[in-house]
């Protein structure tokens, strides 16, 4: 398996402020990867030294087998970028910022812009100043769709943009990976990534904590687990990785570390199920874990 | 909810952000005031050697329509004030017009009125508290200036009415700008209209005060800097003429607050057609959105230029037959024109539209700046586009914008000459005086690409070069100033053409210095972060 983006030990300080310590990311050719992180764990500055319009102060990092700061020029025709924060030009229409950033990429394909405008419901006329958050945010994602490039890097793609638009964003990035395309895709909106992504990266503090699919990501967590049994339940469940217990006679809820689960189930079945729900984490859980965790340390 | 609430808050917090410019700017009037004052005091000790100077000046209608008349030939101040009185009011209006745009339309493009909108903060709290920061500011500058005269060795009287008379142009260009922050939506247009207004009216007051006695003398009388200079400091101290730029500041802003309680907040009320759906075949290049994003600025500059330049032609053709007054033909002898006054004359007005282009071109080149701190450069860096290229598109512009406003000011100025004294062979000469211009005119362009490639937060410097070259250039002179200090400014070195002799030596160094700074601020850019 090729890899699109390697980044290992990286390191970027503004002044005093360390953004980015030691951070790693690894992105496959061909998939989408979710990079989480919370408000200024050093997402964007990743992907600003990814383009190149930052310099890292130390790590390695390949680009579509190039380096970004110094092959900047040439790997930009092979990758487009929605920016986080979409500014344009207050007196150029947004169908001209969409030619104009294409051409500047090397070309667009005129029927693939055409029909995302179309479903974007987007109004090209329109002049920058005059767009709100969300149309700004059509624009460049219009922009970023509408080139035939190997990768797309995509910074928090659907803030401001509506469940309708939202649910077309999701549609379109389906078919760009259906197409053989990467795309690194930086997110708050878990649920936008549990649908999307075939593996996650999870930063904090500039630092990468956790990385893996979904699926291996779930495996580091407790699945909740409730059930209705055949007999009492007493003192069944007394063991380490097994937590927030509650036991009402034959009834039993409580949440199991991956690695116990197998144990769990066979105690439970010694007495008899007559119903089971298991829920896996969430990837909000899995977030929401480490952010405590972050919180708890700090 | 109350319109004003609000308003003490964001005075806070528009002088929490000014606590630098708004003294700095302060101090740096006061001490041209001042110095300017305690150094003709040294230059003219006695009545007739002050009574010389003014004839010179008031015989001389080049000079009249660039400074002003002295009203009274025997005062002191009324002849060390001249040239504070006329371009030195000019550069209050300007602070007053950038304090007043900072805090309301800038503001409002931003986003940022915005976010304080939605707080306790009435729809004219905005508007209130930038015109209370200027009005205040001008106050301050007027009362401090009047202080510094008073040291200098001025009359109290005529000091207070000069330091009014400063502070009633501010206030009428705090104005200004309040309106024309209204109509414009972008903070760039509204300083420009603003600013449009401001050379407007010093036009007027030009044509005013040289026409004669059954010309239109009345057009100084529509110009908020000609009311600055009727006032008449230490000639007669007019008080009541204050009156008018108060019922000016008055009139226009009710009219802003009008338009404030009108508009949508981020609308303005000029509205936008729509337009292209897609970008014509040109639309392809960093230098092609530059030029597309640089057009109607310098399309606007060079109808001033031409306006400029037809003006300054026609006055410098009224010089000959007017020079009467051996005093007059001694100043000029003393300002080097050898080969006739009327070329020196015209060398002198060329001199000052140089420094006009290079306010063009620094403008222009601060706009790297500009599209970086938006956030604009950043697609076009992400996609094939490297960082010089796309700074080249800019610079480009500045500087070939800088170029062609002197050339029309040049052709104009030579063609009004031409059409005035009969001679086709002066469209060539003036022409070649405006060109000499270009060189000088770059350096300040590349001044700022250099600060923008090596420390991109202190782009502004270009504006204190400009003003510091602008005042050596002034007021060198006056101040007895070393040569070496006075050389520092590119314009020291332009031939000083029609008349004098072309030499190359100078204009191959400064065009060296462009170059060289432009190299070095391209090297830094690529060796920066970006953001």
């Amino acid at each position: 398996m090729t890899t699109a983006i390697s980044v290992a030990g990286l390191d970027k300080s503004f002044g005093r402020t360390r953004a980015l310590d030691g951070l790693d990311l690894t992105v496959h050719t061909g998939e989408v990867h979710g990079f989480l992180g919370p408000n200024g764990s050093g997402k964007t500055t990743t992907i600003r030294i990814l383009l190149g319009l930052l310099r890292a102060d130390a790590g390695s990092m390949r680009l579509l087998d190039g380096d970004p700061w110094r092959d900047a020029t040439a790997l930009h025709r092979r990758l487009a970028y929605l920016p986080g924060d979409v500014t344009l030009w207050p007196s150029l229409t947004g169908g001209e910022v969409i030619d104009l950033l294409g051409r500047l990429r090397g070309g667009l394909d005129p029927a693939r812009r055409a029909s995302l405008i179309e479903r974007f419901e987007l109004d090209p006329t329109k002049r920058g100043r005059a767009y709100s958050k969300g149309n700004r945010q059509k624009v460049a994602l219009v922009a970023a769709l509408a080139s035939d490039v190997e990768l797309l890097i995509l910074d928090e793609p659907t803030a401001g943009l509506d469940p309708l638009m939202e649910a077309v964003f999701r549609e379109c990035i389906v078919e760009e990976r259906r197409q053989g395309r990467t795309v690194l895709l930086s997110s708050h909106v878990l649920a936008e990534v549990e649908a999307l992504c075939d593996r996650v990266s999870i930063i904090r503090q500039g630092r990468t904590v956790e990385t893996g699919t979904l699926a291996e990501l779930r495996h580091l967590t407790r699945t909740s687990i409730s059930a209705e049994l055949a007999g009492p339940a007493d003192g069944l469940l007394e063991l380490s990785g097994v937590h927030d217990v509650q036991i009402d006679g034959a009834r039993v809820r409580c949440h199991v570390d991956g690695a116990q689960l197998d144990e769990v189930l066979r105690r439970l079945t010694s007495v008899g199920v007559l119903s089971l729900v298991s829920q896996p984490p969430t990837l909000e859980e899995l977030f929401l874990r480490h952010y405590a965790h972050d919180e708890a340390t700090a | 909810m109350n319109a004003l609430a609000g308003t003490g808050t964001l005075v806070r917090l528009a002088l929490r952000r000014d606590r630098v410019m708004l003294p700095a700017w302060v101090a740096v009037f006061v001490a041209s005031a001042a110095s300017s004052a305690s150094a003709t005091v040294a230059l003219y000790p006695s009545v007739q050697s002050r009574v010389h100077a003014s004839m010179a000046i008031n015989d001389i209608p080049a000079l009249v329509a660039l400074y002003g008349r002295v009203y009274d030939p025997s005062s002191l101040g009324a002849v060390a004030m001249l040239k504070l009185s006329g371009f030195g009011a000019a550069l209050v209006a300007v602070l007053a017009i950038l304090i007043v745009v900072r805090h309301t339309r800038a503001e409002e493009e931003s986003g940022r009125l915005e976010l304080l909108g939605a707080t306790v903060v009435g729809r004219g709290a905005a508007l209130t508290a930038a015109l209370v920061v200027a009005v205040g500011t001008n106050l301050v500058l007027g009362g401090l200036t009047a202080l510094g005269l008073i040291g200098a060795g001025l009359p109290a009287a005529g000091s207070i009415a000069f330091g009014l008379a400063w502070a009633g142009v501010g206030t009428a260009f705090a104005a200004v700008a309040a309106a024309t922050a209204q109509v414009t939506r972008s903070a760039r247009s509204a300083t420009g209209f603003a600013s449009a207004v401001l050379g407007l009216v010093y036009l007027l007051r030009a044509i005013g005060d040289t026409s004669g006695a059954r010309g239109p003398g009345w057009l100084s009388w529509l110009s908020p800097i000609g009311w600055g200079q009727q006032v008449r400091p230490y000639a007669g101290d007019r008080w009541w003429v204050l009156l008018l730029p108060l019922a000016f500041t008055v009139a226009l802003a009710a009219g802003a607050y009008a338009g404030v309680a009108r508009r949508d907040l981020g609308a303005g009320l000029l509205a936008d057609a729509p337009g292209r759906a897609g970008a014509g075949a040109g639309l392809r290049s960093p230098l092609a959105l530059a030029w597309r994003l640089h057009r109607a600025a310098l399309l606007g500059w060079g109808a001033a230029f031409v306006v400029l330049g037809g003006v300054f032609g026609t006055i410098a053709s009224n010089i000959g037959g007017l020079l009467d007054s051996p005093q007059a033909r001694a100043f000029m002898a003393k300002l080097g024109g050898e080969k006739g006054v009327t070329d020196a004359f015209l060398a002198a007005e060329l001199g000052i539209i140089g420094v006009v282009a290079s306010v063009y071109g620094v403008q222009a080149a601060m706009r790297l700046r500009t599209e970086e701190t938006a956030q604009r450069v950043d697609p076009l860096l992400a996609a094939a586009v490297g960082r010089t290229r796309w700074a080249l598109g800019h610079i480009t512009v500045a500087f070939g914008g800088t170029a062609a406003l002197l050339v029309v000011a040049g052709l104009a100025a030579g063609v009004a000459h031409a059409a005035r004294t009969g001679d086709a062979g002066q469209v060539g000469r003036v022409l070649a005086g405006a060109l000499v211009q270009i060189p000088a005119a770059w350096v300040l362009s590349a001044i700022v690409v250099a600060a923008f490639g090596l420390a991109p937060r202190a782009v502004a410097i270009g504006w204190a070069a400009l003003v510091v070259f602008l005042l050596l250039g002034e007021l060198g002179q006056l101040l007895r100033l070393r040569q070496w200090v006075m050389d520092l400014s590119p314009f020291a070195h332009v031939p000083k053409l029609p008349g004098d002799q072309l030499t190359a030596a100078p204009m191959l160094w400064l065009l060296g210095i462009a170059a060289l700074l432009t190299v070095v601020g391209l090297v830094g850019l690529r060796r920066r972060d970006i953001g």
